[in-house]
């Protein structure tokens, strides 16, 4: 009989092999997936996997893994703080609309003046929405004892309903011939969130994350504060004898997460998306949580996490595109790649044991 | 490290374009905002590339990838067909329009087309079809039709396409019958099958008999069908399932002709921007075959409408008419002109309601 | 005045119908919550139980039938779940959402060869005598099996969790695993029991779309009710009565607003969807000055280390 049994210590080995370990089992139960559906999974692999990174066109590839991977891992770092010390936002999604809205809004206020100040308000006014929006579970939970989890969830369908009466009415375009969807941002040159450098994928929403990576890994690892989110979350009863205040942290962290999801929402309106639109949330959020999950809750891990997320989602593409792969295939093939991260994660924490059946 | 990123986004912007034309076998891609599997809108686009397939045999490969969203995930899937080589792209959704543009500029050799936009560039074309002309039709069958007087109209977002086939279905029911009335549902979604069941039950609840709809799914067809006595139209696809009845016809997208010709113009080379406005005579929009729940006299009135409009000889916004408001719009025998249609935001005079905003 | 083209009768038989799928996936999740499991992949349970519901009724022509497939299907994921979440001791939101694009993943490419068919009628069941009375009839007693089933469902779930040993087991272990593991109860297998439940509940909303209220498959036809129903499960303060309750408000929601836009009123359309999740808000805002709170273990995982 098989059992597991706590490890004193997360194993480090296990923590690093983990990944490697379900991505290879995901290799060959999506090569089966694949094959199944009749094309050749060797090519079917490799495109996803290989082609965005080395493939003939990585050139342009590269720097949209960058796009694609900044906001989830700026948002899946607001997220880990507060999963850490046992505090759940799972409505980051809602957080990520109110920051876009908030901060396109500026911005679409000061339409067509340009000044160099309107960029920096914008990107102010998104991460305070964002903040507000995780406010509200935040204070709902010390003023009334609510939970989080479903507040911040239920918060998230408020969003929607607000973006799309938003795109419909009092951001649409003018000049919209009577479409749904706000101006163009991108084609406003002071509201603008453009590539830092040409060509390379760099906009302002990167090096948010990558500052947002480096913070974290200082705040978990040398601040107090990190240290009090830490206790807080592996014994709740022993932080509050080491004098932490619980509400405190509820703040910081929905807060904080909440202005990181809310920044996220701003750069990719500003930027790549462009637009307020009805569609203009694809799920970044959701995606997110699965994204500090994957990475363990750890920075660096979030910022791997983040970039192989980002690669599933290109390669897929690439995959429909190049071999006629259905949508549907990339989606379960996304789906069983988290589950077997999920599953391998086990080890890290657990031994397995084989176990002779006991003499009660 | 700086100089090569320099020198692959210049050849990003300039070179890449090149590596289409090597080929021989002319590529065309395809984007689709819903999955293939739709059954309405993005069904009958891919009918449409099944089409071109077929015509050109090996001449032509297709590509094609669903369900991409609208914005940034747009923007990459049109780049990544430019770069595999596709020598025209069609992208087949209002909401790729700032997309298409922004990749466009990108890659002047390769052409584009998007549908139902109003942007273009010297390698981007627009192409729409004048559903409001199959709208017509259905509002005369719908004007005959009717027992209770009441129309329900499952409309899908306000924007003027909608808004055209609402005044053009309303204009032809009052015509042969003064005493009908519209009533509209905004559904606020282009698909999603239980709310479209549950608005034409609204509908039907509150005494409609004919149910005409501008979203994709076939849930209302299946709703009238289960509550009995209700007609429909198929929207998008022939939804011939459901005939005769519900269905009596169907408005049809029918991309293969076009899709055909502009493939046929990029390998003769002839290809050109244009803006592509085609109804009924050009094949673009079908009508459905007119099932025998019609009577006789009802198919024939419909099928000469059908005929006046294919033939130019009758357009569908012909004075004298009148705004919602009671202002003059068009004059006896005045026509509307396209710029006002493309951006028609006012309902025709009798029709009750407000357009949200 | 204004309303006088909505007939009550049939506006509240209509929502009779919008409601029950997602009564059927809040009943399920809320016997999962309440033995202390959060499972977020409802969504992925509905539509799985959507097309497996509507191939078999395709295959064999029985919607009953088919709608046994789609309680499996919507199982046989959960099972997915139950194993990462207790097993291998995986998070249960992260998994939960996995699930959900796992289910959408997999239920596209299980339907495609279902677009365009259209799956055997489900009959009504119109009850003798009682179908006949004046407003009651039309609105209770004149809808197809699964309203019934869903009905009975809710009364079973009631009297299970508040009067037999195995709901007071369930509840038990969704307070406090621990004491109930020390008391000798299988906390896992209880709590896998109830996912299995859930999925297969989940899955019986799916069909109930696919088959019924549309039907027809395509792609991501459910379109939110998991998450809805999920909003539910809180919105019911984990009370089956209150599912009832709940599931004809955020069903009724939506019907109402296609009524009235069709009697002609103006209304903001956005504004009213909202409403539902804000009042849900409210609910849990009162709901906590109240003893009836969440399952105090809700999302915990459990290992029984000695």
């Amino acid at each position: 009989m098989l059992k597991l049994e706590k490890r004193p210590q997360p194993s480090r080995f296990w923590t690093w092999l983990t990944p490697l370990l379900a991505v290879l089992i995901t290799m060959v139960a999506g090569g089966a997936l694949f094959a199944a559906l009749g094309k050749d999974p060797v090519e079917a692999i490799a495109t996803i996997f290989w082609q965005p990174l080395f493939g003939e066109f990585a050139f342009y590839y590269r720097p949209q893994l960058l796009i694609k991977g900044a906001p989830l891992v700026l948002i899946a770092i607001g997220l880990s703080l507060g999963f850490r010390a046992g505090i759940w936002n799972i409505g980051a999604e809602g957080q990520y609309i109110v920051g876009a809205l908030t901060g396109a809004g500026v911005g679409l206020a000061f339409y067509p003046a340009e000044s160099w100040a309107i960029f920096p308000l914008m990107v102010l006014a998104g991460g305070l929405g964002g903040w507000a929006w995780a406010m509200i579970p935040a204070v709902l939970k010390l003023r009334f004892g609510t939970n989080e989890i479903l507040v911040s969830l239920m918060l998230v369908y408020v969003a929607e309903q607000l973006l799309a009466a938003m795109a419909l009415g009092l951001m649409k375009n003018p000049e919209g011939h009577g479409f749904p969807g706000s101006r163009n941002l991108r084609q406003y040159e002071s509201a603008h969130n453009a590539e830092l450098i040409a060509g390379t994928g760099m906009h302002w929403g990167v090096v948010a994350a990558l500052i947002a990576v480096i913070l974290a890994y200082i705040l978990l690892s040398r601040h107090i504060l990190g240290y009090h989110i830490r206790l807080m979350g592996q014994a709740p009863r022993a932080a509050r004898f080491a004098g932490v205040r619980p509400a405190r942290l509820v703040l910081f962290c929905l807060g904080a997460s909440g202005a990181l999801a809310g920044l996220a929402g701003l750069f990719e309106v500003a930027g790549p998306a462009g637009q307020v639109s009805i569609d203009f949330n694809v799920g970044y959020g959701f995606t997110a949580i699965i994204v500090a999950f994957l990475g363990r809750l750890h920075p660096v891990g979030i910022l791997l996490a983040g970039l192989l997320m980002a690669l599933t989602y290109i390669g897929g593409e690439i995959a429909q595109s190049n071999l006629g792969l259905p949508a549907a295939a990339i989606q379960l093939f996304q789906g069983m790649l988290l589950f077997f991260l999920l599953a391998v994660d086990v080890l890290t924490n657990y031994r397995i044991r084989m176990i002779r059946r006991e003499v009660a | 490290m700086r100089i090569t990123q320099l020198l692959t986004t210049a050849a990003l912007a300039l070179g890449l374009a090149t590596a289409a034309v090597a080929q021989d076998k002319t590529k065309v891609g395809f984007i689709y905002v819903g999955p293939i599997g739709d059954g309405g809108w993005t069904y009958e686009h891919d009918k449409g590339r099944l089409a071109v397939e077929e015509h050109f045999g090996d001449a032509v490969e297709t590509v094609y990838q669903e369900s991409v969203p609208e914005g940034a995930d747009a923007e990459r899937a049109i780049t990544q067909m430019a770069l595999q080589g596709a020598d025209l792209i069609f992208t087949t959704s209002f909401g790729f329009m700032e997309p298409t543009l922004a990749v466009a500029a990108k890659f002047p050799n390769v052409k584009f087309e998007h549908a139902t936009g109003y942007k273009t560039a010297p390698n981007v074309s627009t192409y729409s079809a004048r559903f409001y002309e199959g709208r017509a039709v259905q509002g005369h069958i719908a004007g005959r039709m009717t027992k209770s007087n009441i129309i329900g109209y499952i409309a899908s977002f306000p924007i003027p396409e909608v808004i055209r086939g609402i005044n053009a279905a309303y204009i032809h029911a009052k015509k042969v019958n003064p005493d009908v009335e519209f009533k509209i549902i905004w559904a606020f979604t282009w698909f999603d099958p239980a709310k479209e069941a549950d608005a034409a039950t609204a509908l039907i609840d509150q005494g409609a008999d004919v149910i005409l709809q501008h979203t994709d799914s076939t849930a209302p067809q299946a709703a009238a069908e289960k509550a009995g006595n209700v007609i429909t139209f198929g929207q998008a696809s022939d939804m011939s399932e459901y005939a005769p009845l519900p269905r009596v016809s169907s408005i049809i997208d029918n991309w293969a002709p076009y899709y055909i010709a502009r493939t046929q113009a990029v390998i003769d080379g002839t290809w050109e921007s244009t803006e592509t406005w085609d109804g009924i005579g050009p094949g673009m929009v079908g009508i459905g075959e007119i099932s025998d729940a019609v009577p006789a006299d009802v198919k024939e009135e419909a099928l000469a409408l059908k005929n006046a409009i294919a033939q130019g000889a009758y357009h569908p916004f012909t004075g004298p008419l009148k705004k919602q408001d009671g202002s003059d719009w068009l004059a006896t025998g005045e026509v509307a002109d396209d710029g006002t249609l493309l951006g028609m935001n006012f309902y025709v005079e009798g029709i009750t309601g407000q357009i949200p905003n | 005045m204004v309303f006088g083209s909505i007939d009550p009768t049939l506006l509240l038989a209509s929502l009779m119908v919008a409601a029950t799928p997602i009564l059927f996936a809040a009943l399920g999740e809320l016997v999962v919550e309440r033995a202390g499991v959060l499972n977020l992949g409802v969504e992925g349970m509905m539509i799985t139980g959507a097309i497996c519901g509507f191939a078999v009724a395709v295959n064999t022509g029985s919607p009953l039938v088919g709608f046994v497939a789609a309680a499996a299907g919507g199982a046989v994921l959960a099972l997915l779940f139950a194993l990462l979440t207790q097993y291998a001791l995986a998070n249960q939101v992260a998994s939960g959402l996995a699930l959900t694009l796992f289910g959408l993943g997999l239920s596209a490419l299980l339907g495609q060869g279902y677009v365009g068919i259209k799956p055997p009628r489900t009959p009504k069941l119109d009850i003798p005598l009682l179908s006949d009375i004046p407003f009651f009839g039309r609105v209770l007693f004149s809808h197809d099996l699964m309203v019934y089933l869903g009905l009975a469902l809710v009364v079973a779930v009631w009297a299970m969790l508040k009067y037999t040993r195995a709901g007071l087991i369930l509840r038990a272990v969704g307070e406090n695993h621990e004491a109930a593991h020390a008391l000798g109860y299988k906390v896992v297998r209880i709590r896998v029991l109830a996912i299995l439940f859930g999925g297969a509940c989940a899955g019986l909303g799916g069909a109930y779309i696919s088959l019924i209220r549309v039907p027809q498959w395509t792609e991501g036809m459910t379109a939110g009710a998991g998450w809805i129903a999920l909003a539910l499960v809180v919105f019911a303060s984990w009370k089956a009565g209150r599912v009832l309750l709940g599931a004809w408000l955020f069903g009724g929601v939506t019907v109402l607003q296609l009524n009235l836009q069709a009697a002609g009123l103006a209304i903001p359309v956005e504004y009213l969807s909202m409403s539902p999740y804000l009042i849900t808000i409210l609910v849990l805002v009162i709901m906590a000055r109240d003893k009836s709170r969440a399952p105090a273990s809700l999302g915990r995982s459990f290992h029984a280390s000695q």
